[in-house]
């Protein structure tokens, strides 16, 4: 299980072609291309307003992209144009999972429901959509079963299991992402997006963070996160995608990306001309 | 042809009428985002208040000249009902904002439950016809329109327009405007977001108060259940204005007015109420915001 | 230090009476018009005007003592015993349920049953007929209503302001189908419920894109619309004359309950003619119909598509990024809610033995849904309490015959029933916003089953 990605195959899961997206007159994404591999963390890194969220948005449904093509290709060689699908279908129909910049949890519920209500699709199966459910059928209970003991077994993963009973809302800030993640896993998708996962959280519980990531990776689930966090960008990820305005300027492996030029002058905000400049001094090695 | 002008000269003066009071409904819900359901009876208060100042009037002196009489109608049913909402807003509104979020609207149908019944109880329930007020008017060709039809248009018009420079011109329009956007932040910069609310409520209610006068003076009745129906008109036309917006309030209350009267001209007198709402109903299915309403981001 | 606390007090003082008098000024203007003068209409039809300042002057130092009172005394007190409870630091919770408490469900279910029997024991067979019909038939109707409504406000948080549609749309099915073609209650009361059902999905279909307030005047807008439709589409409706005569419920085509027939129940079983009987077993039949409604609505809760009614009501964007399909969630809960509306509403008619469109006015939304809010949104407890205190209140006051001998054989309680009525859900939603019950009770859990404070839920956006 544990022997990481050099047994997995790197075939690719999602292709992002020519994406395109306009709010208004404004060109938020333009011409983005990029691959995520199969069982690779790839990270989407750029200055603020690059169009990273927007990336996101497109990929799991919640906007509809103004130009460009977003193949998903599944474990089962079956491949969908995400654009095409409705957006609970991304998650219900391609597998693909999301979380949010700003954490979105049913607050309301405790943990554990959290965790079931992502079993949605399974559970409503099972319940023979409700109706032969309310009947009481052993089906039902069985697979109401297996749902609460896939929630355990998150659960653990996310260090939450003492506090399933409370409500999401009264978790610290920490938890709740670690819950947003879990949630987004119970619905066992084969890609799984993760926004800012970083974002706000200490250096201790960015470790646990990063330790969570890469068991998901290694049970073979794909991910493809946002993050602004260098740190955990670079210990991480197998791949690293640079946006800036709307358009890729890099993507390679994190050593790859950290020296490249372009890259280094988006973050420091240098102008063109000046790139070179860089360039020249890292040859130098002042940088 | 001229049938068809004659309509429309009776739905643009029904439709100002709604288009007054779906000013204070999108003001409030631009301001705090609540559904002020005692809206329209403040309403039908304003047409209560302006009925016993014309009583007494006429009471005391007998000869005072119509346009006088309407002007103290007018002035006092928008000082009354002005006082009526803000106080209103002080005690059922204020303590609830920023809790949940139905609790205001719970408290709004309740206020308006106990408006109607406060005048039902104290002014009795039957309908009180008073005789009328302006009677000329005018033939062209075989058109009639009457001097409270051009009154009243006329009216909502300058309305209309003072409301525009004091939203838009004003220090007082900027704190709305600020207090519509971010409460909070309009608070640290030192609007005084109390105040400008109350603000809001007491000009609401001083339209909804005119509204009520005009309503009075061109049906000449008024009843303790008049807020409910022109009410629910009046925050339709708001909705398919686009609420929120002032001129798509004003667009709405034409349109609604507009509507009522062809419909019932050409159609069906019976079935006028059901195509107003069909008609919103319609155009929230497929222009949810409203016609003038800005589209609503859904922000991830 | 005496002398600070004395400073405090006199401060507290000289602005209770400063706010009192300003209270008094403002109550003063806003009845002067409204109370101070009274119109009618004398002999000629001539609306005229008579003072009655007596009466103002009652308004007015209401007002004023009242503000009074609350800013001098009531105000301090309260701050006073939450300063104390926030230094002892004991929340306010108590850990420890009395027997009353922990079987309240059991105990009032209990009551319930017995309820007609105790009425007649006491009120003997014709005095018991007030406290079976108008209280026990009457309040539980709003029960089943507002646990109904409940399911699309309270769990999936969807505003819906026309509820009263459904209730009218199994009303007038049970009114037409039995006139028209003579089908029983135990028939018509299931296909009442289906066609409600299927209204709210012909209904709900368009509408549940749209979010927030517009749902909310849009299934106003539709409850107003089935409203006018039966008021002017005369030749199947009758308009506003209603249907009469309708069918009377039997006991299950065994016993009638129409004088005359041969086997009416009182004959069959040697009783004395009474309506009681008939009255009896309507009650038990609403009450059946209210645990049918509580049983499918604390079960649907623990299925899989509760529990996506709730996640809906907490957010509907997280929600579609599970893979939920939101619209046919929306629109599950909007047809269950519309079905129990139904069978009330079939209820309804066979109770009545006449249905008329003024029974379906907005105003029966806006109670229904009162009722739901005070009781505390998805708390089938909180809203039952609520519909006895709301409803059975209101209908209390019709009884309050002795108030006449305070206020005067003119006095007629039942006119004020109604601002009664409003005033007490605006006091309520003041004290408790979150209605009575304002906790959650989770649906699964993995060790221990701990409510939700209502601060956690959300109410929807819709």
């Amino acid at each position: 299980m544990a022997t990481g990605t050099n047994t997995m195959t790197k075939d690719t899961i999602l292709k992002v072609e020519h994406l395109s997206m306009k709010f208004g007159g404004l060109m938020a994404i333009n011409d983005f291309s990029f691959e995520a591999r199969r069982g690779e963390i790839t990270a989407l890194i750029g200055p603020n307003g690059a169009g990273k969220t927007t990336v996101f948005n497109c990929i799991t449904g919640f906007y509809k992209p103004t130009m460009g093509m977003l193949t998903l290709k599944r474990s089962n060689n079956k491949e969908f144009l995400l654009e095409r699908l409705r957006d609970f279908e991304i998650n219900k129909v391609a597998g693909v999972s999301r979380t949010f910049q700003n954490i979105r949890l049913f607050s309301g519920l405790t943990v554990l429901e959290n965790l079931l209500v992502a079993q949605h699709n399974v559970l409503m199966k099972a319940s023979g959509f409700t109706i032969l459910g309310l009947l009481g059928l052993p089906a039902y209970k069985n697979a109401a079963k297996a749902a609460i003991e896939k929630a355990e077994y998150w659960l653990e993963k996310a260090d939450l299991t003492d506090r399933a009973d409370d409500p999401a809302g009264d978790l610290s800030y920490g938890a709740q992402r670690r819950l947003e993640i879990a949630r987004a896993m119970c619905t066992e998708p084969e890609l799984l997006c993760l926004d800012e996962p970083a974002a706000g959280l200490n250096p201790k519980e960015s470790l646990t963070l990063n330790a969570l990531l890469r068991g998901i990776r290694d049970e073979g689930t794909s991910l493809l996160l946002i993050e602004h966090d260098m740190s955990v960008v670079m210990e991480i990820s197998d791949h690293v995608v640079v946006l800036e305005y709307g358009q890729k300027i890099s993507d390679g492996t994190p050593d790859h990306v950290k020296n490249d030029p372009k890259v280094i002058a988006a973050y420091l905000g240098v102008e063109d001309d000046e790139v070179e400049e860089i360039e020249e001094k890292l040859e130098e090695g002042t940088i | 042809m001229e049938y068809f002008i004659q309509q429309l000269a009776n739905g643009l003066t029904l439709g100002s009428i709604y288009g007054l009071v779906a000013i204070g409904y999108t003001m409030v819900y631009g301001i705090i985002g609540m559904i002020n359901f005692a809206h329209g009876d403040i309403f039908m208060l304003g047409g209560f208040a302006a009925l016993i100042v014309f009583l007494i009037l006429t009471t005391f002196f007998a000869g005072i000249p119509v346009a006088l009489a309407l002007l103290l109608m007018l002035v006092i049913a928008m000082l009354m009902t002005g006082l009526w909402n803000w106080t209103i807003e002080r005690i059922a509104y204020r303590p609830l904002r920023g809790s949940f979020r139905l609790a205001p609207l719970i408290t709004a149908i309740g206020m308006s439950i106990v408006l109607s019944n406060f005048i039902q109880v104290t002014q009795g329930p039957r309908n009180k016809p008073i005789p009328p007020l302006v009677t000329d008017v005018y033939h062209i060709g075989n058109i009639t329109i009457s001097l409270k039809q051009i009154l009243i248009v006329v009216i909502t018009s300058i309305l209309l327009f003072a409301f525009w420079y004091i939203v838009n011109k004003t220090p007082l329009g900027r704190a709305q405007r600020a207090t519509e956007q971010d409460r909070k932040m309009a608070a640290l910069l030192g609007v005084d977001v109390d105040r400008t609310i109350s603000i809001t409520f007491i000009m609401g209610a001083a339209l909804a108060a005119v509204a009520g006068t005009m309503y009075l003076m061109y049906y000449g009745v008024a009843s303790f259940n008049d807020g409910f129906i022109p009410g629910v008109k009046a925050f339709t036309a708001a909705v398919l204005g686009g609420i929120g917006s002032l001129p798509g309030a004003v667009l709405g209350g034409l349109l609604i007015g507009l509507i009522e009267s062809l419909w019932s001209a050409y159609f069906s007198i019976a079935y006028k109420d059901v195509a107003t709402f069909a008609i919103l109903a319609i155009v929230l299915i497929f222009k949810p915001t409203g016609i003038l309403g800005r589209p609503e981001v859904e922000k991830v | 230090m005496a002398n600070g606390y004395q400073n405090v007090q006199e401060d507290v003082m000289a602005k209770a009476v400063k706010e009192g008098a300003i209270a008094g000024i403002i109550a003063f203007l806003m009845f002067l018009v409204f109370v101070g003068i009274e119109t009618y209409q004398d002999i000629n039809n001539q609306l005229v005007w008579r003072t009655r300042w007596g009466l103002l002057a009652v308004f007015v130092i209401v007002a004023a003592v009242g503000r009074f009172l609350t800013v001098g005394f009531i105000k301090p007190h309260l701050d006073k015993r939450k300063l104390a409870k926030a230094k002892t630091g004991i929340l306010e919770v108590s850990e420890e349920k009395s027997f009353f408490h922990k079987h309240f469900l059991k105990i009032a279910l209990v009551f319930l049953l017995c309820y007609p029997f105790l009425a007649m024991m006491i009120f003997g067979r014709q005095g018991s007929l007030k406290y079976v019909d108008n209280f026990g038939i009457q309040i539980l109707i709003y029960v089943m209503l507002a646990w109904g409504l409940n399911i699309v406000v309270g769990l999936a948080g969807l505003l819906d302001l026309g509820y009263v549609a459904f209730y009218a749309v199994g009303a007038y099915s049970y009114a037409l189908l039995s006139a028209h073609f003579g089908f029983s209650f135990w028939l018509l009361l299931p296909m009442a419920g289906i066609l409600a059902a299927l209204w709210g999905i012909i209904l709900g279909f368009p509408v549940l894109r749209l979010r927030g307030d517009y749902l909310a005047i849009v299934t106003l807008a539709f409850g107003e619309i089935i409203r006018l439709v039966l008021i002017n589409w005369t030749d199947v409706t009758r308009g506003t004359f209603g249907i009469s005569g309708i069918a009377k419920a039997t006991f299950f085509g065994i016993w009638s309950f129409d004088t005359g027939t041969a086997n009416n129940f009182a004959k069959v079983w040697g009783l004395p003619a009474s309506s009681v009987y008939y009255k009896m077993f309507l009650f038990y039949i609403i009450l059946a119909l209210c645990m049918l409604t509580a049983y499918v609505t604390i079960r649907l809760r623990r299925m899989p598509i509760g529990r996506a009614w709730e996640a809906l009501r907490e957010d509907e964007i997280a929600c579609r990024s599970l893979g939920i399909n939101t619209v046919a969630t929306k629109l599950t809960a909007f047809a269950t809610g519309a079905m129990f509306g139904g069978f009330a509403g079939s209820f309804f008619a066979a109770r009545q033995g006449f249905v008329s469109p003024e029974s379906f006015v907005f105003l029966e939304s806006a109670v229904i849904l009162a009722i739901v809010v005070l009781g505390g949104m998805g708390s089938l407890t909180g809203i039952a309490i609520a519909a006895v205190v709301m409803v059975g209140g209101t209908e209390l006051l019709r009884e309050m015959e002795f108030l006449k001998h305070v206020f005067g054989p003119d006095f007629t309680p039942e006119l004020y029933r109604m601002l009664l009525f409003g005033l007490a859900m605006i006091i309520v939603m003041l004290f408790k916003p979150r209605g009575f019950v304002g906790t959650r009770e989770p649906t699964a859990f993995l060790r221990t089953r701990k409510a939700v404070s209502g601060s956690f839920t959300k109410e929807g956006h819709g």
